[in-house]
């Protein structure tokens, strides 16, 4: 059963007095029934906090918090029928994988048998079956991972919470943990709550995707809005791998009239304002042209395999920009850059806000 | 022989003389308590008994007298037994307890407290000697066996305290967080998840109990009465009820008695009480 989830006002301070720090300033999330939400920020920009006052483990300071219309504030973790999954996974050492997974129903007092028909269809669901004598210590990374979801699952809880599941896991992995973490996602329907700090993590699994920086909710959409409709310089910069190009300089004129310049060139680029504006612009939508007016000098040179990075260095700084792994272009050469009209990202010099 | 042999057969030569040291006044007392009078006047120190002769023992355990007392040391073992097996338990229990909240349920104050707790583990015993002569006497429990386990259980609980507490500040917050969200209690969290990781530091805390409660001659001198001396004292006025001669032999193989249980312990449990001390964080 999914349930929604409503967050309004909340604010968390830690301390008294000169020495408290507000940790959470005024957050409000409204989470619709079956979505996956994902909170992404910088360490120390209150996501896991956030995330604790969700589960209970954390009262907040003020603000109202309701799980499928029910305020659970001041209501014991236990009782707000939500499950999550921790980073260092905290399973129970001393129980065997099935008690581990069995451990809440138990809690609840659910008969036993039950509980073993319950345990035997999480198993199955997560192919673990066959680990279900063992201690947690006798697993694998990627198998405690499984047997943390499977502790979660089990209840059938109102809601997921998942506290940076992926971060203790290698690269390989991570990724085929994703992928699992999307599918149970899909499979089961439930309301999900996952905190992050990997971008790419947020834009792949989320539905929407909330950006939070020093307690503060930047911005909240789409994976696809954030992306291509960052609303300030800083979730541009931190959403999309590697960052977004930002050319700082002056707008002016309108429409086919319209000019961007800035230090060692002119674009003619409509802005939607004439003022002191920066250009956000991604590696993927700057393009290498011999014939080019603004110029820069290779420095870099960055094959992944599908694609190959060129870090060109210019008079407003490094840009990075998207070619095909084809590219001659070799580092110390001198190259042209060009940008067309689509995809252009206007934001305030002064504010660092998204303009039009 | 090369350097590394060299430096190899100095570690040993160095542990050698270290295992002499100790093992050496152990095998003068046993082979004393197996000879017989004679062979204690006549023969040498280190030379070995003309045979087990167990006379010593049985005397030292059933019939030496202590004035005109002539139990041996077996009222004396036993009053020992009856104090250390509860103080242990309940002192253990207790730190046990202790360290799990000042771990894992802070409370405003809970650090200071425990601060305050560690004072118990470097005071010296004898400022508290009359003090607690005192309250012993307000609660009725002046030279007897359950005021004995009384003190032991208060000074102890400084020290298990400390080792439960150090101990269970490794296992992580989430491995708490999770259970309670899993809908499990304080009590719960504590029988079911804390108690089960506790091996190692439960058979440090039992084994360090033992030997400090049992080796105890302080308190058991001061607080015992005529009914409940523990062995310890047993033994020192066994030894120094003077008579005409005096019995080596018997005196020795009492030492040993008196001695014996924290001995078997160190010997069965010994390998934990190795694990526990090295055993850092609890892996998941």
């Amino acid at each position: 059963m999914a349930a929604s989830l409503h967050i309004a006002g909340i604010r968390k301070v830690f301390g008294k007095g000169d020495k408290s720090v507000e940790i959470l300033k005024k957050i409000d999330i409204e989470v619709a029934p079956g979505e996956f939400l994902i909170l992404v920020g910088p360490s120390g920009c209150g996501k896991s906090t956030l995330l604790n006052i969700i589960a209970g483990l954390e009262e907040p300071t003020e603000g109202e918090l309701r799980i499928a219309d029910k305020n659970v504030i001041g209501m014991a973790p236990a009782q707000r029928d939500i499950a999550m999954v921790f980073q260092s996974y905290a399973l129970y050492p001393t129980m065997s994988v099935a008690d581990n997974i069995g451990f809440a129903l138990e809690m609840r007092k659910v008969p036993l048998e039950v509980r073993q028909k319950r345990i035997k269809e999480v198993a199955a669901m997560l192919q673990i079956e066959h680990l279900l004598d063992r201690r947690p210590a006798q697993l694998s990374g990627g198998q405690r991972q499984r047997v943390a979801m499977g502790r979660a699952l089990a209840r059938d809880p109102q809601l997921f919470l998942f506290d940076e599941p992926l971060s203790n896991l290698d690269a390989k992995l991570r990724v085929e943990m994703r992928a699992e973490i999307k599918r149970l996602h899909q499979l089961s329907g439930i309301t999900t709550v996952y905190v992050t700090h990997d971008q790419i993590e947020a834009m792949t699994l989320g539905s929407r995707i909330a950006v939070m920086k020093d307690g503060v909710l930047q911005q909240i959409g789409t994976p696809d809005d954030i992306y291509r409709r960052p609303a300030n310089t800083y979730v541009a910069g931190f959403i999309g791998s590697p960052t977004m190009n930002f050319i700082v300089g002056q707008s002016s004129g309108s429409g086919a009239e319209g000019r961007f310049s800035f230090e060692g060139g002119t674009l003619n680029l409509p802005c939607p304002v004439t003022a002191a504006v920066t250009l956000g612009q991604r590696p993927e939508h700057i393009h290498l042209s011999d014939d080019a007016a603004w110029r820069g000098q290779v420095s870099l040179v960055e094959p992944t395999g599908a694609d190959t990075y060129v870090g060109v260095q210019t008079a407003v700084g490094m840009i990075t920009v998207r070619t095909a792994p084809s590219t001659l272009v070799k580092v110390g050469d001198h190259v042209g850059l060009s940008v067309s009209a689509a995809h252009n990202n206007w934001f305030d010099t002064n504010s660092g806000m998204r303009l039009g | 022989m090369n350097a590394k042999n060299l430096s190899r057969l100095a570690i040993y030569a160095v542990l050698g003389v270290a295992v002499f040291f100790f093992l050496a006044p152990l095998y003068v007392m046993l082979v004393t308590s197996f000879k017989d009078a004679e062979q204690i006047r006549s023969g040498n120190l280190l030379s070995l008994p003309q045979g087990l002769n167990l006379e010593s023992w049985q005397l030292a355990w059933s019939s030496a007298c202590t004035g005109v007392d002539c139990r041996g040391l077996k009222p004396y073992f036993m009053n020992s037994v009856l104090m250390a097996v509860p103080a242990v338990l309940i002192s253990t229990a207790w730190g046990a307890l202790n360290g799990y909240v000042l771990s894992m349920w802070k409370f405003r104050g809970s650090d200071l407290l425990f601060g305050f707790i560690l004072f118990g583990v470097f005071m010296p015993f004898q400022v508290v000697l009359l003090p607690m002569s005192q309250v012993l006497g307000f609660m009725g429990l002046s030279s007897s066996i359950a005021g004995l386990v009384l003190v032991h259980c208060l000074a102890g609980m400084a020290g298990t305290t400390l080792f439960f507490r150090n101990y269970y500040t490794a296992i992580p917050r989430e491995l708490v967080n999770a259970a309670r969200m899993d809908g499990a209690g304080f009590w719960r969290i504590f029988v079911r998840i804390v108690i089960p990781m506790s091996t190692p530091i439960l058979m440090v805390t039992l084994i360090w109990q033992f030997t400090n409660i049992w080796n105890d001659f302080l308190f058991g001198v001061a607080f015992s009465g005529a009914d409940s001396k523990p062995v310890t004292v047993g033994l020192n006025n066994m030894a120094n009820t003077t008579s005409s001669v005096k019995s080596y032999n018997v005196d020795m193989a009492a030492a040993i008695i008196a001695g014996l249980p924290t001995m078997m312990v160190y010997v069965l449990a010994g390998q934990y009480f190795v694990k526990g001390l090295t055993a850092g964080a609890v892996k998941g």
